[in-house]
């Protein structure tokens, strides 16, 4: 018995070296000398500020009014993101879906105040629908993307709000926007970030308060 | 249709991987030379000489058991301490401090039997210390621990009078060495390519282009990932799991995290066959699993892709081309864009029909008969591919009580793989199969009736029963996914979860070792025409059988009050509000 216990602590000390300490230290060697740009979590700067992360969505609306159910009202010239139960605590971004059953009034009431508010900032008309990512919330909080259908929905205003050719708009849509991986793994995307900064870069806003809210 | 494409490319791969892999276990438990052993093998001899083990040396299960104990405990202590302790380590850039003991408690449990809930929100809470030298650790022992039960549990099939069924220090070691270290590098700088993180720097500071700051979390997230899935533990680096675009970044990452979650489980029914020496015993167990799988995949994907038809009545389109332009339609709340249905409702059934728990969706968001089929899996015993070890172990226990079935109906003495099963024997199956049940439905019950546990929905009415429910049944499970709106960081929860894991974790194993030394104990009886076979059809669909029916008695009258009767309410428009 005693010989067993001096060999668990043992083993338990040994193993952490290898697995706890040496191994996860090698991958970041590795990672760093191969991939340091993923390895430092594909961050991306602009103007040598860092505005955030490629992989990390952004939601481009304004979350000040936190009164109603709403996500928020879209920032000025800037495709919207996918609504987000992530939260920032202590400054730090902590990831979150929004746990909402599907049974839940307080999820149906969201979405519908989304859907108006959508409906309303792009002036659709009645026979347009409004596709399902756009007004539900992401597992992580954190989704880069939205899909096509979202964005085209919200190229007009953009265009307008930006002063510039809704074909110019649509162009850069496509630009931003990724197909299924071989075909058939994942869905149609198009990556909010990118293309707003890509916005940003060749439609400035006009004059006043381009970077909205 | 590329949801169809998804499972076949999915299960194809998981098909021709499973002989490669099972054969090269086979090999290693055995003692065999493979290719890995010029470079592993002197770190393994070195890794006895440290430790003091003599590797010749054979052990009763009784010792087995209590070297599996003391590792555990061991283990345990280590991650609780590291816990409580972190504030003053070093590698805690966000001078995160030390973490209360109860969560602790519940943290340190939940790593050391593969289960992997997680209380917390890791973003705010562990240290990269913690997270590597604790967490990924485990990551890797507890998964050994799980290969090494199966093991000594196919020697009690493989051998005849013995008494010895493995040396447990070996068969851990070598799990870790040959099978578990080897995967997660190559995976580990997979994910890194594909945009995972691996540094140790502080947080970022990002100043987004709505003028917001915030720190982006960073860490050694890709070296943690790995073994993670391919331990089938789970536990998330961040609070949002495998849908956290840095866990889990692109599709492709996402295909390879489910192969890898599967890939242990599946192999190991080789291993089984090769073991016992009928390779066909190991496929007859392989079509089993994989017939539930099938089954589960279809309806949750099915439920899924149909969507909420309140969601509908909000004013949101479900269709897959909405204004001429494609979009995953569907229920998406909780999903992320790049994944879609698809690959979400995929993930959910892989993730909770092997004992792994990782989420690249919010099951707690899933319809009603989505998130059953997640519940169900678990329930059911993990035993569809199940935990790595803990699938194949979980299944042959179920074996021993099919073919004691059979027998009962044949009216002979039940035999399986030559070995005469007797009371003994299904004295410990049935002790197994009734303790899951027991912890999930008795705990459950106890939180129903306390006003303390209901404080802790997030959803509402029946949901809110399906919430608490899957907390028990994947603690007992030892899954680690969550209906995750549940605030199960209480007084309440922390210990009473705490408790529901290590039940289920070594309530199963000490019996399962037990069956182990009684089995490897006797002798071999030779097959003969009156032998019931365990191999074809007959034997599969018996096998599925009594799973299923084992299940769906034990679970039916829970799962009518909880998914069943929101499923209705949900199709009759039916909302609630909390209180």
């Amino acid at each position: 018995m005693l010989a067993q216990i001096r060999t668990a602590v043992l083993m338990i000390v040994v193993l952490t070296v290898l697995t706890g300490i040496a191994y996860p230290l090698a991958i970041t060697g590795v990672a760093q000398v191969l991939f340091p740009d993923q390895a430092d979590g594909s961050l991306i700067e602009r103007d040598g500020v860092v505005i955030g992360s490629e992989l990390i969505g952004q939601g481009f609306v304004d979350r000040t009014d936190e009164d109603g159910p709403t996500y928020g009202r879209t920032l000025a010239g800037y495709f919207r993101g996918r609504p987000s139960a992530a939260f920032v605590e202590d400054g730090i971004l902590v990831s979150s879906g929004s746990n909402y059953g599907p049974t839940n009034r307080v999820l149906i009431d969201r979405v519908a105040a989304d859907v108006a508010v959508v409906r309303q900032e792009n002036g659709l008309a009645a026979a347009i629908e409004i596709p399902i990512d756009l007004v539900t919330a992401s597992a992580s909080g954190l989704d880069p993307h939205i899909s096509p259908a979202s964005a085209a929905i919200q190229i007009a205003r953009v265009a307008r709000e930006r002063g510039v050719d809704e074909a110019r708009v649509r162009e850069l849509v496509n630009d931003h926007t990724e197909g299924r991986t071989l075909g058939f793994l994942g869905e149609p995307r198009v990556h909010v970030l990118n293309l707003n900064l890509a916005l940003d870069e060749e439609a400035p806003m006009p004059a006043a308060g381009a970077a909205g809210g | 249709m590329s949801n169809a494409l998804l499972l076949i490319a999915y299960f194809g791969v998981l098909l021709a991987m499973t002989k490669p892999v099972g054969l090269f276990m086979a090999r290693v438990f055995s003692g065999e030379r493979t290719v890995l052993h010029p470079v592993v093998a002197p770190v393994e001899r070195g890794i006895y000489r440290l430790t003091g083990v003599d590797e010749t040396k054979e052990m009763r299960w009784t010792t087995y058991a209590v070297a599996m104990l003391l590792f555990n405990l061991a283990g345990f202590l280590v991650v609780y301490l590291l816990q409580r302790l972190q504030r003053g380590l070093p590698l805690n850039p966000r001078e995160l401090s030390g973490i209360e003991p109860r969560s602790a408690f519940n943290t340190a449990v939940s790593f050391v039997t593969n289960t992997n809930w997680q209380g917390y929100y890791p973003e705010i809470t562990m240290g990269y210390l913690t997270q590597m030298s604790g967490l990924t650790v485990q990551n890797f022992v507890s998964a050994a621990t799980g290969i090494a039960v199966a093991i000594a549990l196919v020697r009690g099939f493989a051998r005849r009078s013995s008494r010895e069924i493995g040396n447990f220090w070996v068969d851990l070691t070598r799990a870790t060495l040959y099978v578990l270290l080897p995967l997660s590098i190559v995976m580990a700088v997979f994910l890194v390519a594909r945009g995972v993180p691996q540094n140790l720097n502080d947080y970022t500071a990002a100043v987004g282009l709505g003028g917001e700051t915030v720190l982006i979390p960073q860490g050694p997230v890709a070296s943690q990932e790995a073994p993670k899935m391919i331990g089938t533990n789970g536990g998330g680096f961040f609070n949002a799991n495998s849908a956290h675009p840095y866990e889990n970044p692109t599709p492709l990452t996402n295909f390879v995290q489910m192969v890898a979650i599967f890939l242990i489980p599946a192999g190991l029914t080789y291993t089984f066959g090769r073991m016992v020496g009928n390779t066909k015993q190991g496929w007859a167990i392989f079509a089993a699993m994989s017939a539930l799988f099938f089954v589960g995949v279809a309806v949750t994907t099915v439920a899924e892709q149909s969507g909420n038809p309140l969601l509908t009545d909000a004013g949101a389109s479900q269709e897959t081309t909405v204004n001429g332009e494609s979009t995953p339609g569907g229920n998406m709340e909780s999903k992320e864009t790049r994944f879609g249905i698809a690959a979400s409702s995929l993930f959910a059934v892989i993730t909770t029909a092997a004992s792994c728990g990782a989420v690249n969706a919010m099951h707690d968001s899933f319809t009603p008969l989505g998130g059953m089929v997640p519940l169900a899996n678990i329930g059911l015993g993990e035993v569809i591919f199940g935990g790595v070890g803990a699938g194949l172990y979980g299944i042959l226990v179920y074996s021993v009580l099919a073919i004691f079935i059979a027998g009962l109906m044949v009216g002979r003495t039940p035999e399986y793989l030559g070995k005469k099963i007797e009371p003994y024997d299904v004295k410990m199956a049935m002790l197994v199969t009734l303790v899951l049940p027991l912890s999930i439905l008795g705990f459950t019950g106890v939180a129903m009736a306390t006003d303390e546990a209901l404080a802790s929905r997030w959803n509402p009415a029946a949901h809110g029963l399906s919430e608490i429910l899957y907390a028990f049944t994947s603690a007992t499970g030892n899954n680690g996914s969550a209906f995750a709106g549940i605030s199960a960081n209480t007084p309440f929860f922390n210990p009473t979860l705490g408790m529901a894991m290590l039940i289920g974790r070594f309530l199963m194993i000490v019996p399962i070792l037990a069956l182990a030394g009684n089995l490897a104990h006797k002798q071999r009886a030779t097959v003969t025409a009156g032998t019931f076979p365990t191999t074809g059809p007959l034997w599969i669909g018996l096998l599925v059988g009594v799973i299923l029916i084992v299940g769906a008695l034990t679970y039916f009258p829970a799962y009518t009050l909880g998914p069943v009767v929101e499923h209705f309410q949900m199709r009759n428009g039916i909302t609630f509000s909390l209180e």
